[in-house]
């Protein structure tokens, strides 16, 4: 059901933060006539033969499905723009801000639905896997700098799909530091994430040993 | 015909005053930091009945649409978008549900939280509450000791309604924030770092205890991820 998504797991399913990325900008080239579409979301088209027109993601895909239309791939995912990055993310530490929020999102949807459209797609494939790998190994290795003293964290260029994976983590490892490091008493995050927390004055404070 | 509205939410930030936000947009946002906000947070009254008149309208064009024999391609397109801005609503919906039916007894007590609750949603938190009271007195409570029987106190001796739960609002929470912010105050944490204040750059992503940026979000200066 839509509102139910586990606890446990992350915040959102894989599907959910697919149908936010659907909501990005595309180029389309379509190949039919069709006058302007009124949407809730929004006012798009009209649709000319061989006119480059901007559309959601989720458009483009349907259209795309329908043979209505051939989808240009984004700027950043062309071979060279791609190594590029991928050479920037080896080299430093810094997550490279080159690429959009969605791209895993993005890149998935278009190499399942439009792989005709993307050039040298053999190669585009295992590029962006190898970034993935690449970024998701730097956040495993940032996230071992917690400690104690963390009370807030910065994240810089972490896409959507990375944050949605280590966000149960973050907060459950900050909870806890918080709770450990804290002289006062406070009921066990495990045992409150899901029923019963803040027991307010009933039980009776600890001064923890510094 | 429906057609995306320009931004009137009161909550907007001048700056996006500049790019017109349709109220799809508006109730991704309200549905995102619904999610990730561990209290249930204020009903966006009129953001809602918008889209609710813009959904009824919609349907009856597809309707009128599907009779006139328009080609099936736009018609399918119309529904699609439909059928996406209906999943936001009705996800928006149900998670405030889910929380509701989670701390109903303390949404009940605390002034602040109950006027956030659509009409609707008051009238089921009542209802919840009423179900759960009867099952819990009729199965348990009836059966324990005189001073034990509350429904919302352990036992007759304790201050307070310690039986209730509340809302862990010190989770740890992402978000991010449209502009420079400065002076947020951290309360929670290592001792000697709690009066330090905390800066925001537009655009970083933070993790940070819910408490801290409370207000923030309410004022919709920060958006929860």
């Amino acid at each position: 059901m839509a509102g139910q998504t586990n606890h446990e797991l992350s915040l959102f399913s894989a599907e959910e933060l697919e149908f936010i990325a659907e909501d990005e900008t595309v180029d389309i080239v379509p190949n039919l006539k069709m006058g302007p579409l009124n949407f809730i979301s929004g006012d798009f088209g009209p649709f000319t033969p061989q006119i480059v027109t901007q559309v959601p993601l989720w458009l483009a895909i349907a259209l795309k499905k329908r043979g209505k239309c051939s989808i240009r791939p984004p700027q950043w995912m062309s071979v060279e723009k791609l190594t590029q990055v991928f050479e920037a993310e080896r080299e430093s530490q810094e997550m490279s801000d080159q690429l959009p929020f969605h791209y895993v999102e993005i890149s998935r949807l278009l190499f399942d639905h439009a792989r005709d459209n993307i050039p040298d797609v053999h190669m585009v494939r295992p590029l962006i896997e190898d970034i993935r790998n690449l970024r998701f190994h730097k956040v495993q290795t940032d996230l071992e700098a917690f400690n104690g003293r963390t009370i807030a964290v910065k994240i810089k260029n972490l896409s959507a799909m990375e944050v949605n994976i280590v966000r149960p983590f973050i907060g459950r490892a900050l909870q806890a530091f918080y709770k450990h490091d804290s002289p006062e008493l406070i009921p066990d995050p495990e045992r409150v994430s899901d029923r019963r927390p803040q027991d307010v004055n009933n039980a009776p404070r600890r001064q923890l040993r510094r | 015909m429906a057609s995306s509205s320009g931004n009137e939410g009161d909550s907007m930030e001048d700056y996006e005053a500049l790019i017109s936000t349709t109220d799809v947009e508006l109730l991704k946002r309200a549905w995102r930091n619904e999610k990730a906000a561990p209290e249930v947070l204020r009903f966006e009254f009129q953001l809602i009945s918008r889209l609710r008149e813009q959904i009824e309208l919609m349907e009856e064009t597809i309707q009128d649409k599907s009779t006139a024999a328009t080609d099936p391609l736009s018609l399918s397109l119309y529904q699609m978008d439909l059928d996406r801005t209906l999943f936001l609503l009705r996800s928006y919906l149900r998670i405030r549900i889910q929380k509701i039916e989670k701390y109903m007894f303390h949404i009940r007590k605390t002034n602040e939280l109950w006027n956030r609750l659509s009409k609707d949603e008051k009238e089921f938190t009542n209802a919840c509450i009423e179900d759960l009271k009867q099952h819990l007195e009729e199965s348990v409570l009836s059966k324990l000791p005189e001073n034990y029987q509350s429904v919302l106190k352990q036992s007759v001796t304790s201050g307070e309604d310690d039986m209730v739960p509340e809302p862990q609002l010190d989770t740890f929470v992402l978000c991010r924030s449209k502009e420079y912010l400065t002076g947020i105050q951290l309360e929670d944490g290592p001792v000697d770092d709690r009066s330090k204040l905390f800066e925001m750059e537009p655009g970083v992503l933070h993790f940070i205890c819910y408490k801290s940026i409370k207000a923030l979000v309410e004022s919709g200066k920060i958006d929860l991820l």
